[in-house]
């Protein structure tokens, strides 16, 4: 009973913080509520027995993520001014709103025939999960099971990981390493030829 | 009918933020704020996942002495490996927003059109 609770209490913050998200200009803090919102959600993932998850999210999603997006708006912010206000936007509401709504009711109608919260005999318990459960210690020796999946059953998995964000590494260093001590001839040069 | 609410209320809310965020990605023009209304929607995608795996009254996926109940171990290492390559993907749309921001000096939309004609 406590963990529903805990459970409706998380995810009434958490859809209070996206609301708030929406509907504030403020870039500044935008960014710092979505910091909040990974912290709640990092708690969540506890409440829900995925603590691993929950130090990642924690570390990566409010961590980097929110020094990643500061450090964004310290670049793109105008001078002199000490927040960065979002313009007021010319798109129509309702038009998003009816393909969110639409979206939204195609979906919870996709969930009646989602086993019911935490049911032990859902498909998703009763085929490879149990065999990961019962032989990850006696086969790797590591007593934490999503370690023991990620880092040696699915060992090539996680190399493809490391693959994947050295290439987002070097794509962002190609984009924005280096490039504001070019001289402004050169960039302009440049975008002339992009033109052409 | 209680039942079925009980059972099914966690992924009602997820698909509410889920919303919110794909509603944040549309409505605004803000490069920033799409970003962010993107990663809402990614966090609520991790959250149904972690939903699925969760068994009642079971454990944290760490054996343990005189426990008998694990939640599935398997949406949980998906995840992690999604949430690490989400922050990277991120952090290449801010750096595609810092570009633009030298390139056209606005990181709105709708001035973004107006400058670029072949848009």
């Amino acid at each position: 009973m406590i963990d529903i609770v805990i459970d409706i209490t998380l995810l009434a913050f958490l859809a209070i913080t996206s609301v708030a998200i929406v509907r504030m200009t403020n870039l500044f803090a935008i960014v710092m509520l979505f910091g909040i919102f990974s912290l709640l959600s990092a708690g969540l993932f506890v409440v829900m027995d995925a603590p691993d998850v929950a130090f990642t999210e924690a570390a990566v999603g409010a961590g980097i993520s929110t020094v990643l997006m500061l450090a964004t708006l310290a670049l793109v912010k105008k001078p002199r001014e000490p927040f960065y206000n979002e313009a007021p936007h010319a798109h129509r509401a309702w038009l998003s709103l009816v393909v969110v709504a639409v979206t939204g009711a195609a979906l919870v109608y996709g969930t009646w025939d989602i086993p019911r919260f935490g049911d032990p005999d859902a498909p998703a318990q009763t085929h490879v999960a149990r065999y990961y459960i019962e032989n990850a210690l006696p086969e790797t020796g590591v007593p934490n099971i999503v370690t023991a999946v990620l880092a040696s059953y699915r060992g090539f998995d996680t190399l493809g990981e490391v693959a994947v964000i050295f290439t987002a590494a070097v794509a962002v260093l190609l984009l924005i390493g280096g490039r504001r001590s070019k001289p402004a001839v050169e960039k302009k040069d440049k975008r002339e030829q992009d033109e052409a | 009918m209680m039942d079925f609410i009980i059972g099914h209320y966690n992924y009602w809310i997820v698909i509410v933020l889920m919303m919110v965020g794909l509603y944040t990605v549309i409505s605004r023009g803000n490069l920033i704020k799409k970003i962010i209304g993107l990663n809402i929607f990614q966090v609520s995608v991790f959250f149904l996942y972690i939903s699925l795996g969760t068994v009642e009254g079971g454990a944290a996926p760490i054996i343990a002495e005189g426990v008998k109940v694990y939640s599935n171990p398997l949406p949980h290492v998906l995840i992690l490996t999604a949430i690490v390559v989400g922050v990277a993907t991120t952090a290449l749309a801010l750096a595609l927003v810092v570009r633009i921001k030298e390139s056209y000096s606005t990181i709105e939309e709708d001035e973004i059109h107006n400058l670029d004609h072949s848009l």
